[in-house]
């Protein structure tokens, strides 16, 4: 059943947090007093967050998922809006649309094995799903994560990945290093040639840049992993997220409906052309 | 009304309605609170306007469009002898400008308050052409028939009166053959269809029309004139004039769909993308003239207080390199992109994204372009280079 396109509800500012030079997380809640209102999303899933005056912009939600009171959204001030978003305050108001899109799955692979490949502010929409995963630990087999960021410096909830090291296969790698850094440097595709899965039953989940999940995605097929048991979360321009503006087609596909996240034997053929 | 060969059937009651009467029904439909929009002169083109009175209609003109090139000549005496304006009725029920919402600052933070201005109207859309019907049924089906309804575009849709006029002319532009539209409506009782006109109008020789009910409401108001029954001989009339439109249309150049897709699919980088590139301008005009585009972008306009925004949503175009701006630039940053983006939406794509077709044959898009790209000539060749190469 269809439902209205509707006006941004209020919410408001719990908390704001500084993550990197860039990168800032706001969790944040419905503004109306005494209401308790219940809030569902799902891994994946994206708001579009409006800061007065500036404009909206599509948002993946970095919670937990289940049923929460409160969003958390982890934005790096790269626009307008995203500045907009950047200088609220606790306590400040803002509006909100949503949630959209599709999700990433999460019982269709339990009892496998999972890799999970992210690269810059990749991780925020993969959050939800490793929180998931790190809750219902026993039900997978070995989860991996590999984790590319631009420097040590951007590297993001890095307390977490040091609890997630504890259960997950972690590794991280970043493009360029200062003196002193002991980790891995170079692409995401490195610690992925590495890797050592069952073919048929490993599923693999990415998101990044549009290069990043090229060339991760093509080297997992190479290496013989299934391509309906890849998934990806694409970004593009977004004006309304729900199907009306236009802006976020990639052919035959509407991001904000049809995805953001796509198995990759939807996507692949679009992928794969220049400039679509 | 009429069998899908696009022929007038004989089943349904058809009456004459002669001028005078037409403007007796224009006050029946305004004094039941309608406000009545059709074609206008204006600016030595035709536009959808409001008409006070039938006295406002276009008179005595017909039309010759080819590709970059649209003249009115005032010739006969016929009130539709010329085929598709300039403008298309997307603009009356998706303006190129509208405010959508206000948010104000208020003690507690700020509300957001629906803008609702000018949404109350009851409208008719009097003499839309066949194609331009198949392209509201095509918007119908994005601002409607999706997972989210789009507010204004339901408000401003619901309750709509539409009156159809038969082309009994076409112009060298005219391909709505090509994509499955007939110059005379068909299916008008098919109850499928969305989009169906309240009345259809067929005009003979410039002397009165043929009218037809499409609905219960259309019906009732053919009541209330008390019209005379069509008799055979006039009939006639109409079934010749819906052959000649016919003829002309076969004559016109066509746009094959046969394996589009396939076609378009194994051509994505082609040379060819980038000779067309050589000549489009990347103006838009194409997407701005379209029956059937619907993209738009959003602005937000501060009051100098800072205390009101206004949330403004405006056309846009794919041919824009802000269409696909994200951080860091645009996705299609070359004009081949964005006219690869164009045609393949249009003709193929559009048909993934919401089980419709993306155009109705107007051919506004082939007139309006100032370099005249003809949709139907670069399909065609993109058919005859996979040939080549199959």
């Amino acid at each position: 059943m269809a439902t209205a396109a509707s006006l941004p509800e209020v919410f408001r500012v719990l908390s704001r947090r500084q993550e990197t030079q860039d990168v800032f997380t706001l969790e944040i809640a419905p503004h109306l007093a005494g209401s308790e209102k219940v809030l569902r999303f799902l891994p994946g899933q994206f708001n579009m967050l409006y800061a007065f005056g500036f404009g909206d912009v599509p948002i993946s939600i970095s919670g937990e998922t289940g049923q929460v009171d409160h969003w958390i959204h982890t934005i790096r001030n790269v626009g307008s809006v995203t500045n907009g978003l950047s200088r609220l305050k606790e306590g400040d108001i803002l509006g909100v649309r949503g949630p959209f899109g599709t999700s990433w799955p999460t019982n269709q692979n339990e009892g496998e094995e999972v890799v999970i490949v992210c690269g810059g502010l990749g991780v925020v929409p993969l959050r939800p799903l490793i929180l998931h995963l790190e809750k219902n630990r026993a039900r997978y087999q070995t989860i991996h994560l590999i984790y590319g960021a631009r420097s040590p410096n951007d590297l993001l909830f890095t307390s977490e990945l040091h609890r997630w090291a504890q259960t997950f296969q972690v590794e991280v790698t970043v493009d360029h290093a200062p003196l002193g850094w002991k980790g891995q440097v170079g692409l995401v595709t490195r610690p992925l040639k590495r890797l050592q899965t069952n073919l048929q039953r490993t599923t693999a989940f990415l998101c990044g840049p549009d290069i990043m999940m090229r060339l991760a995605s093509q080297e997992l097929l190479e290496r013989g992993y299934r391509a309906d048991k890849i998934y990806l979360s694409l970004e593009r321009s977004m004006k309304c997220g729900v199907g009306h503006c236009g802006h976020c087609q990639l052919g035959g596909h509407l991001i904000c409906r049809n995805g953001p996240v796509f198995q990759l034997d939807q996507v692949i053929h679009e992928m794969n052309i220049k400039e679509l | 009304m009429h069998t899908d060969d696009g022929q007038p059937s004989q089943a349904s009651p058809c009456y004459t309605l002669s001028f005078k009467r037409l403007g007796e029904l224009f006050l029946l439909l305004e004094d039941d609170g309608f406000q009545i929009i059709g074609p206008t002169l204006q600016d030595r083109a035709i536009r959808y306007e409001r008409l006070k009175s039938p006295d406002y209609l276009v008179h005595g003109y017909v039309d010759h469009q080819k590709a970059g090139c649209y003249h009115l000549e005032k010739q006969g005496d016929l009130y539709f002898g010329y085929t598709v304006p300039q403008d298309s009725w997307r603009r009356h029920l998706q303006p190129p400008k509208e405010t959508l919402w206000n948010v104000k600052r208020s003690p507690s933070g700020f509300d957001f308050e629906e803008n609702s201005d000018d949404l109350q109207t009851k409208r008719v859309f009097f003499g839309v052409r066949p194609c331009e019907l198949r392209a509201i049924e095509i918007q119908d089906q994005i601002f409607l028939k999706g997972n989210y309804v789009d507010p204004h575009y339901h408000h401003r849709r619901d309750g709509l009166f539409l009156v159809v006029v038969h082309c009994i002319r076409a112009t060298s532009t005219c391909f709505c053959t090509s994509m499955g539209v007939q110059p005379f409506c068909s299916n008008q009782e098919d109850q499928k269809s969305h989009a169906r006109p309240d009345l259809a109008l067929t005009e003979i020789e410039g002397q009165f029309f043929l009218v037809r009910p499409g609905t219960h409401r259309g019906a009732q108001y053919l009541n209330r004139l008390e019209l005379e029954e069509a008799n055979p001989e006039d009939l006639e009339i109409e079934t010749r004039l819906s052959q000649v439109v016919q003829r002309d249309l076969k004559r016109n150049l066509n746009l094959n769909q046969d394996h589009l897709k396939e076609i378009m699919d194994l051509q994505m980088e082609s040379p060819y993308w980038n000779e067309v590139a050589q000549r489009c301008l990347s103006c838009a005009n194409c997407t701005l003239v379209c029956p059937t585009c619907f993209c738009s972008t959003t602005e937000d306009l501060v009051s100098l207080d800072e205390n009101t925004t206004e949330r403004i949503r405006k056309w846009d175009s794919c041919f824009h390199l802000s269409h696909s701006y994200i951080h860091g630039g645009s996705v299609r940053s070359s004009v081949s992109a964005r006219y690869r983006q164009w045609i393949t939406h249009k003709l193929v794509t559009w048909k993934e994204q919401f089980n419709t077709e993306g155009c109705v044959g107007c051919g506004r898009c082939i007139t309006w372009c100032p370099v005249g790209i003809d949709i139907r000539s670069e399909a065609n060749r993109l058919r005859s280079q996979w040939r080549g190469e199959s």
